[in-house]
């Protein structure tokens, strides 16, 4: 195991009822007392990350992850076990901390660098660098307060990956800013890894773990639960999450805090809704273009003459990205009886760009809901597309093309580059 | 110890700039800026002198100057307000950077030191102004100059010790903090700041003398004032308890250092 970057073992960290401080204070001399109630948020940690390899850490909130991030880091001590790192580790966990409004962004970078260790010959050498990777121009020299909170992302992710460190651990603070520097971002990342650093990364976000991860472990109730592809450990976490939403019997509020909102007259409610894949299983995440079949299962509370059963995909700022009914579909139910159940299948390919979806579902009588409401469900469902199996694009659809390239009116193709001497080839680029 | 001390090293720019921060950040978007540094303790000194010089003026023996009660003033304001301000930034100390100390590794020593030297900074600057002042009053202490570092080193010693050991217990018992603000206030009136000694019945003398500041005030009241040099044999028992509260604080601080975090 020489080429391990970073070796977590039997890592636990557990907080400690002293019920009374005195009993804290009475620790930290020798006395020991059996009043003191210890709560474990991790136990039995083990894994091991070789350099280069990139490991995702996933888990539901309160599972332990950013704990476990804290212990490797060194900010937080572990009660039992420990973690050895070879080299320099930099976290981008909480980017601009430490960051003084009223210092002007130079001012800030120099004094924060100091905060991280450097010493000043670095930091001196370490600025002119920082500063043109932030490419903020002469806000660089005014104070930070004047900075949007892009900018100051732009200074703390700059001064935060400004040396190539040996472990870079990742949070989901990248996601803020705007798309040209998170570009940027990914792509020194991604320059790191190949220069040898090894990368852990947290998030939520499927697509960001498969993009990048090697592999990735699962932290379930401050266990470790999975370590394995990052495929195999996603699937594990939309099995948990599905779990989950099985047992209980309804959600109030939807996964992101949003509250869910719900009306209608009651005589047919949604008893579920759910997305799975051709095997029936349930699923959080989906692959950009997979075939998906989103599930309605609809209880009848009082006698309807006729239901139309209706849903609309909407994206994260609530925009309708396609919406149709039963009505639409020719597929009108009449006649339904108190108790009956319908489960309506609508089975289509997710042909939606990367990003967090939801669902509404109406249940009415006609095609608009506005003659009558049995029921309208706003974020009944939220899902997340991510882009693992095809090329990268931007937008919110997915509408795949064919490309071929012309050159002087006769079409090029990679199998003919050879051929071409000295003229323009086509090659497949990286 | 000593990595503790390698660590205080490595950092040494870090401090450094973090007090240039502090001081700049107080000069930052105000007009009079570092000057309300001064401004206030000398408003204070203004006040007392302006409500109790008629009082106290008769009772300063042995200093022909008019304007002595003021000079008395001035000279243990400079004392007390070192005292004041490393204990009162040192009990929040890590309370007030707990965010910091979650988040970014780096040796938490660095915390106290950063407080001392930016008090130390500001202590200067109302010294120099006091210099001036005294100048105008027509006051000259001379020898008070020399004396001056080592009351500084010794006021600033005592007051680490004391505001590391509070600041430390303040972060699990947040009690400790608002205490302490009560009883600095009292010691403040218990140490003869802005009375004289003397005016104290004799009978508490020896009760007064139990109170590590009025040994520190006295040295400053003696040099500043007087423009006597400082007699040793009075600052023995102070030094003593300055050295034990900071060898107790530094213990505390690095049993407490892993437990912090986790109630921050």
């Amino acid at each position: 195991m020489t080429d391990a970057a970073l070796t977590v073992t039997n890592v636990g960290k557990s907080y400690r009822e002293y019920g009374s401080e005195w009993r804290r204070f009475g620790m930290w001399f020798g006395l020991r007392s059996s009043r003191i109630k210890e709560h474990w948020v991790l136990r039995n940690i083990n894994f091991v990350v070789r350099r280069g390899e990139a490991v995702g850490i996933v888990g539901q909130n309160g599972a332990g992850k950013s704990t476990l991030l804290k212990i490797v880091t060194g900010t937080l001590g572990a009660t039992e076990g420990g973690v050895t790192a070879s080299g320099r580790i930099a976290a981008i966990l909480e980017l601009g901390m430490g960051f003084n409004p009223d210092l002007t962004g130079r001012q800030n970078v120099e004094h924060s660098a100091g905060l991280m260790g450097f010493s000043r010959s670095q930091i001196q050498m370490l600025l002119p660098e920082i500063e043109a990777f932030a490419e903020i121009g002469a806000y660089f020299d005014e104070p930070m307060r004047t900075y949007s909170s892009g900018m100051q992302m732009r200074v703390a992710f700059s001064l935060a990956t400004a040396m190539r460190p040996d472990v870079l651990i990742v949070d989901e603070a990248l996601s803020v800013g705007d798309a040209y520097f998170v570009h940027k971002c990914f792509k020194r990342i991604r320059q790191f890894r190949e220069e040898g650093t090894t990368l852990l990364i947290v998030s939520h976000d499927k697509g960001a773990i498969q993009a990048l991860c090697d592999r990735a472990v699962m932290l379930e109730k401050g266990q470790l639960i999975a370590d394995a592809s990052p495929q195999e450990v996603m699937d594990l976490y939309n099995a948990l999450i599905a779990e989950k939403e099985n047992g209980s019997i309804r959600q109030v509020s939807a996964a992101d805090g949003q509250t869910a909102t719900t009306s209608g007259t009651g005589e047919a409610t949604v008893e579920r809704i759910w997305l799975q894949d051709d095997q029936g299983r349930s699923l959080e995440y989906v692959g950009v273009g997979d075939p998906v079949d989103l599930v309605i299962r609809v209880r009848v509370n009082a006698p309807i003459e006729q239901l139309v059963i209706g849903y609309m995909i909407r994206d994260r700022l609530g925009q309708a990205m396609f919406g149709t009914n039963t009505s639409y579909a020719e597929q009108v139910i009449e006649n339904a009886n108190p108790g009956d159940e319908f489960e309506l299948h609508a089975r289509f390919a997710m042909n939606l760009g990367v990003g967090s979806y939801s669902v509404s579902v109406a249940l009415s009588s006609t095609e608009t809901h506005l003659v009558d409401n049995f029921e309208w469900r706003d974020l009944a469902l939220i899902f997340t597309v991510a882009n693992t199996q095809r090329a990268p694009f931007v937008g919110s659809t997915w509408v795949p093309p064919q490309v071929t390239i012309d050159c002087n009116g006769q079409n090029m193709s990679l199998e003919s580059a050879s051929d071409a001497q000295g003229g323009p080839r086509l090659v497949t680029g990286r | 110890m000593n990595e503790m001390l390698e660590a205080v090293w490595r950092y040494r720019h870090f401090i450094v700039s973090s007090i240039k921060n502090d001081l700049r950040s107080r000069f930052a978007r105000s007009k009079l800026g570092a000057l309300w540094m001064i401004l206030q303790p000398l408003a204070q000194v203004a006040i007392y002198s302006l409500v109790l010089s008629r009082i106290m003026s008769a009772k300063l023996p042995g200093i022909s100057n008019p304007y002595a009660y003021s000079i008395y003033l001035l000279a243990g304001m400079q004392g007390w307000s070192l005292f004041n301000e490393i204990v009162s930034r040192s009990l929040t100390v890590f309370v007030d950077n707990g965010r910091l100390l979650k988040k970014i590794v780096f040796p938490r020593v660095c915390l106290p030191l950063i407080t001392v030297g930016s008090a130390l900074v500001n202590n200067v600057m109302l010294f120099l102004v006091m210099i001036v002042v005294f100048a105008m009053l027509g006051h000259f202490p001379v020898i008070a100059l020399l004396w001056m570092p080592v009351l500084m080193v010794i006021t600033a010693a005592f007051s680490l010790g004391l505001g590391l050991l509070l600041g430390v217990l303040n972060v699990f018992v947040r009690d400790i903090a608002q205490f302490m603000m009560v009883v600095l206030q009292l010691w403040f009136w218990l140490t003869p700041v802005v009375y004289m000694a003397s005016i104290v019945p004799p009978s508490l003398h020896s009760l007064m003398q139990l109170n590590p500041m009025y040994w520190i005030i006295d040295g400053y009241q003696q040099t500043l004032v007087y423009g006597h040099g400082l007699d040793a044999m009075n600052f023995v028992p102070v030094v003593i308890a300055s050295l034990v509260l900071l060898v107790i604080s530094l213990f505390l601080f690095r049993k407490a250092a892993p437990d912090m975090v986790d109630v921050l």
